[in-house]
């Protein structure tokens, strides 16, 4: 082989720009996010009845899709009322009805939404409540 | 009998020049009978239904002198812009309206009755989408973004607007206006209605007849704001509040020529 040295200097640095986020990043992994749920209006609700349109677990795990049909139930079809598997009724509107409770985007949507590396678009066009402006907790950050 | 490809193509050729081929021919053996295949049923089938005539078609009447009552016009377009997050730019160029007001000549630009008493074309003529029962806007939208629902409400899904603007150009009313900039811009945070949302940079916006009022059963915010001035019903209904206005009082609409059937109605 003409000029090995040269090659095989040159593949190490190509490996090692190449490889630069794996390693760089090695042993930072951000922790699982933990979402808040203590806002005002959650916490007026006597505990039995905190909970959401549907389960903890279908929230978490199936929401985006409940949102968009509830997006193309409401507007599309003008049925604004959405009955839950216990045939609960409920208003769908993510402002009147999600934000309401929820009304600290920063703790709880951003959250998991960082950590998935997911940015919705929600938020040009629907109002979030004003939050007071709080420290943020410095790290994982660009 | 033999026949080449070039005698073939001699005889088709030349009966079809006399219509004794293709559809002609059909036409002329068994009249009907291609049609009827063509629009999915067969022969002696009986006529599409058509559709039944819809229960709801909401509809306005706005009285125009009692509009020129000092307030009233300023009134309803402030309670319209602020019930919906409406930005206000300054500026015609960037301006986005959902109710306006106009003077006679623009409002029926076209069709102007020359010899119109002369204190009906001093008077202020509110302008808003007309919800029209065949709107020209729905028909160019390329994502359908905007669409008539069965209540004959011309919806927008801001969702889906991809900013094409081919319905401004369509609507010859001038009812639609374009995001040229976030509209949260042009809007103070502190008097967002916060029930309902704004619109981004980007999307076509026009009004909605308060779609989202009238789902909770309230009255759109204008007529709610001046009550005396117009007047908000079904037009499906012969007994409704407009249809009963309307018996009564002599109306004109807005480009009727152009077959748009506009849902808004000028007492004059």
């Amino acid at each position: 082989m003409y000029d090995a040295w040269k090659i095989l200097v040159g593949l190490a640095i190509f490996l090692g720009l190449f490889t630069f986020a794996f390693w760089m990043n090695a042993g930072k992994a951000a922790p699982v996010p933990e979402v808040k749920i203590d806002t005002p209006e959650i916490k007026k609700m006597p505990e039995p009845e905190r909970k959401c349109v549907e389960d903890k677990h279908f929230m978490r795990t199936t929401h985006m899709q409940l949102i968009n049909h509830w997006r193309d139930q409401a507007l599309r079809d003008g049925d604004r009322e959405y009955v839950n598997k216990k045939g609960e009724k409920y208003v769908i509107s993510l402002q009147n009805t999600c934000i309401k409770c929820h009304s600290n985007k920063k703790e709880f949507c951003d959250k998991c939404h960082d950590y998935a590396g997911v940015s919705p678009y929600c938020w040009d066009c629907h109002i979030v409540p004003p939050e007071e402006p709080k420290e943020e907790p410095k790290g994982n950050e660009l | 009998m033999s026949m080449n490809r070039r005698e073939f193509i001699k005889i088709t050729g030349l009966s079809t020049l006399f219509g004794l081929a293709g559809k002609g021919a059909f036409e002329l053996l068994r009249p009907g009978v291609l049609d009827a295949a063509e629009h999915g049923h067969g022969h002696g089938a009986p006529a599409p239904e058509e559709p039944a005539e819809a229960a709801i078609r909401w509809g306005m009447t706005i009285d125009v002198e009692k509009c020129s009552e000092p307030g009233v016009v300023e009134r309803c377009i402030k309670a319209c812009h602020s019930v919906h997050n409406v930005p206000d730019f300054g500026d015609t160029k960037n301006q986005v309206k959902w109710l306006w007001e106009d003077d006679y000549e623009h409002t029926f630009a076209g069709n102007e009755n020359e010899f119109m008493a002369d204190h009906v074309k001093a008077l202020p003529f509110l302008c808003l989408c007309n919800h029209c029962d065949e709107p020209p806007c729905v028909r160019v939208c390329p994502t359908k973004a905007t669409f008539r629902r069965p209540d004959g409400i011309v919806a927008m899904d801001y969702h889906r607007c991809i900013g094409c603007r081919f319905c401004m150009a369509a609507c010859p009313y001038g009812s639609r206006s374009f995001n040229w900039f976030d509209p949260r811009d042009a809007l103070n945070q502190k008097e967002y209605n916060m029930e309902f949302p704004t619109r981004m940079r980007g999307v076509v916006e026009k009004c909605n007849f308060c779609v989202e009022r009238l789902a909770k059963g309230q009255m759109p915010a204008c007529v709610e704001a001046a009550p005396q001035a117009l007047a908000f019903g079904n037009l499906a209904d012969p007994d409704s509040n407009v249809r009963q206005i309307l018996r009564k009082r002599s109306s004109m609409r807005r480009k009727l020529e152009l077959g748009s059937k506009p849902s808004v109605f000028y007492l004059v």
